[in-house]
Parts: structure tokens; sequence; C-alpha cells
């Protein structure tokens, strides 16, 4: 590694941040990505009068920077994110998941929704998009879609519903953006008809988790890839206990149960491929409901 | 599969021909909306038009209208792509019988992305 600048790493500051990621967070950076912590850190950096990440990381280290710990693991943990990513989820969601789910529910009129690790905001509120414009049958229905992420400062941003040019311009339909968002300025707002759909709370996949009402869909997508075997075989089994014996997972692309728990089985859907409990696997146990949100 | 780029800077019509040769379509391209009518009289085998906005001549929206009042072009998915962002533009790009909206800047994956809202499969990607 050349020696380090004001935006780039030495060896032992590159080490220090992996070894604190993989503690607070245990998501394992690789070895060969420290130019990821340098594009993450340097303007953070910049912006707090640090004179470069290695003066940041050394506060840090000794204690008179200690506040910038947890955004320093925020920043290395938060992850890429778009509207509608992928584009072939949201059409096994629309054609399939969610038409098959209506009648699964259709007795109780209820579907509760977790998006884990949902960055800033554009999965859940892609997902609440997609549900008011082809299910206007769950206008009666409750429909909870709760959104989680480690970092603090991203459901911050997530809750504003912000986005910018850049944002919206990649994958979200024209449609969609005339009908639920508005200019502000540079920026377009999500609607408040959106915005209110989804509950957003901070949620570390490695600690404890809240009581969710029984699950029956659950976005685990592009998140697995960040961590090592034992915490992906830990989540996927938890993710489990809290989900609907008839319920899915969906996971990115690159990402899959096989080999990590066998207590999935996997369904597909034309181009995309989602999991489901195996039958005889446990159903998740029912903590009391709590109000939902009206789509 | 036949794309059609049109676009008054040929700065413009060169990088978004670029991306579309590398998604695997054949690229002609017109410098305004009249001379795109020409070109789609030539070549009526076109599967994609990318259309922007502001153009000498015939502009993109009057373009996108008569182009769907042929119907021996229905078959052509328009993707208007221009530096107009106002919310009342894309509505009525949209209005006009745009597909799909594309604000500049942008970058190869978003076309990709838009591409695939379309349901226009690519054979290779860049």
């Amino acid at each position: 590694m050349p020696a380090a600048t004001a935006t780039s790493l030495s060896a032992a500051d590159f080490d220090f941040v992996r070894r604190l990621v993989l503690d607070k967070s245990s998501i394992v950076i690789n070895p060969d990505q420290s130019y990821l912590v340098e594009t993450r850190l340097a303007g953070m950096a910049r912006r707090e009068g640090f004179a470069s990440i290695g003066q940041l990381l050394a506060g840090i280290r000794d204690g008179t920077a200690r506040q910038f710990q947890v955004r320093v693991v925020e920043a290395m943990t938060t992850n890429e994110t778009s509207f509608f990513r992928d584009h072939h989820p949201y059409e096994a969601l629309r054609e399939h998941i969610i038409p098959d789910l209506m009648r699964k529910r259709a007795s109780v009129r209820k579907l509760t929704i977790w998006c884990a690790a949902c960055s800033t905001g554009q999965e859940p509120y892609s997902l609440a998009m997609l549900l008011r414009q082809h299910f206007p049958a769950l206008s009666g229905w409750q429909v909870d879609i709760h959104a989680t992420d480690l970092a603090v400062e991203i459901l911050d941003r997530a809750r504003r519903g912000r986005f910018s040019q850049l944002e919206v311009n990649r994958g979200l339909p024209a449609a969609l953006l005339v009908k639920y968002f508005t200019k502000e300025g540079a920026e377009w707002q999500i609607k408040d008809e959106i915005r209110s759909a989804v509950r957003f709370e901070p949620l570390n996949l490695t600690s404890s988790w809240r009581a969710f009402p029984p699950l029956d869909l659950i976005l685990l997508r592009n998140v697995l890839i960040y961590f090592d075997v034992s915490v992906k075989k830990q989540i996927l089994t938890r993710m489990r206990g809290v989900m609907q014996r008839d319920g899915y997972l969906m996971l990115g692309g690159a990402e899959t149960t096989f080999n990590l728990d066998d207590g999935y089985e996997r369904v597909e859907f034309g181009r995309y491929a989602c999991y489901r409990p195996r039958s005889g696997q446990p159903a998740a146990t029912s903590p009391p409901n709590q109000v939902g949100v009206r789509l | 599969m036949n794309a059609l780029v049109v676009d008054d800077s040929r700065a413009m019509r060169q990088i978004i021909g670029r991306i579309l040769k590398g998604l695997g379509f054949e690229v002609i391209e017109a410098g305004d909306g009249r001379e795109a009518l020409a070109r789609l009289a030539e070549v009526p085998e076109v599967d994609l038009a990318m259309v922007d906005w502001n153009m000498p001549v015939m502009n993109g929206i009057d373009l996108i209208r008569a182009l769907r009042e042929d119907p021996t072009l229905g078959r052509v998915r328009v993707m208007m792509v221009t530096t107009e962002s106002d919310i009342s533009r894309v509505a009525e790009a949209l209005g006009a019988g745009a597909d799909e909206f594309v604000m500049k800047p942008f970058t190869t994956d978003m076309i990709l992305e838009k591409l695939q809202m379309l349901g226009i499969e690519t054979v290779k990607t860049t």
C-alpha cells in the first residue's frame, strides 16, 4: 500500500477501520477494499475539519474524536441502493408474490413487511409505490412496512424522503415520479401518502431485534454479501423464526440460502428466485399486533 | 434491434449511440425531429427512439406527437433524454406519448434500467 495522503489510508489505519466495522456491525471489509474506506471517509474527514482520514482515525483511537466512531461505522455500512433496483424482483412482487399473499391473507386483510437494511429508503418506498399503484384493493387492508438500517443518520435521510435528481433518475418509472413526487428546488420530495406508509427504525441485524409481528415478506437484498458465513447463517435462521410459515424472503441476485440454511426452499418466479420456509418448519410466534399504517 | 438517437448535439448523439451499441443496438442518428421522421420512413424497423426535447426545426415533443399519430410506428418505444427536469415537463412528455423520461446528466446504468422497465432486452451489458 502506498504512503498515506489526506485522502488515502495507511495499512494500519485500514486495518483499524476493518476491525472497528467488524466489531460493531459484523460486516467484513475485504483486504482489497481500502479504496472503499477512502471513498467513504474522505468527505467526512474534510467536512469535520480533519486534515486527513488518518487524523480522524487517530482521534477515534486516542479518544479525542470518539464521537465519530459511530459515524465511521455507519459510513462503511451504507449500501448502494436505487428505486426498483434490479427490476426483476419487483416484477416477481407484482406478478406473483403480492397476489399470492393477498389470497392467503384475504380473511385477515393484513400484510406485514420488513425491509432489512433499507439504506436511504428507496427500497421500502418502491414497495409502497408498487402496492399503491398496482393493488388498489389493499386500501382497505392493514399494511405495515417496517424499514430498518444500522445507520441512524441514513435513516433520518430516508424518513425525510428527499432525493436528488440523480437518485430519481435511477430505476424510477417516470409515471411514478410524476404521480408520487413533488420537485422542491433541485430535489425531489416523495409525497406524504407514500412517505407515511413506511415506518423507519434503527436495527442492527447482528444484535437483538425488536419484536415484529409475524412477517409475510422480508426483503434482505444485497445485505448478506457483507457478512461472513457464520453471521449469514445466524441471520437466515433468525429471519425464519420471525416469518410466517408461508411467507417469502427476498435476497439479492448474488445471494442464496443454499449451504447456509436448509430450512428454506427456493421458489422461482420468472427471472427472479426467492425463498420460503420449508414445510414442517416452525411458524413465527405472534406477539400482540401493532397499529398498522394504512396504504 | 435498431435505435434512433435524436439530438441536435453531435457529441450527445455519440455518447448515447455508444451506450446503445454496447447494449447490442444498431444505431441511426438524426439532428432534429423532422430528420428523425425521415429516418423512420427509411428504416421502419426501429425499436427504440431516444429523443432530446429542445432541438431546431422540430422539437422532441412535436416529434413524439407525430410519431404517435402514425400507426405504422406503433412499435417504437420512446425515451425522452433531456436537460428539462420540471415535473410539468415530465408529465407533458408522458402525455405526448413518451414511454420513459431520463434527465441529463445520466449514466449507462440509468439507460439500462429504463430499457429494462420498457421490457427491452439488451443482448450484452457494458
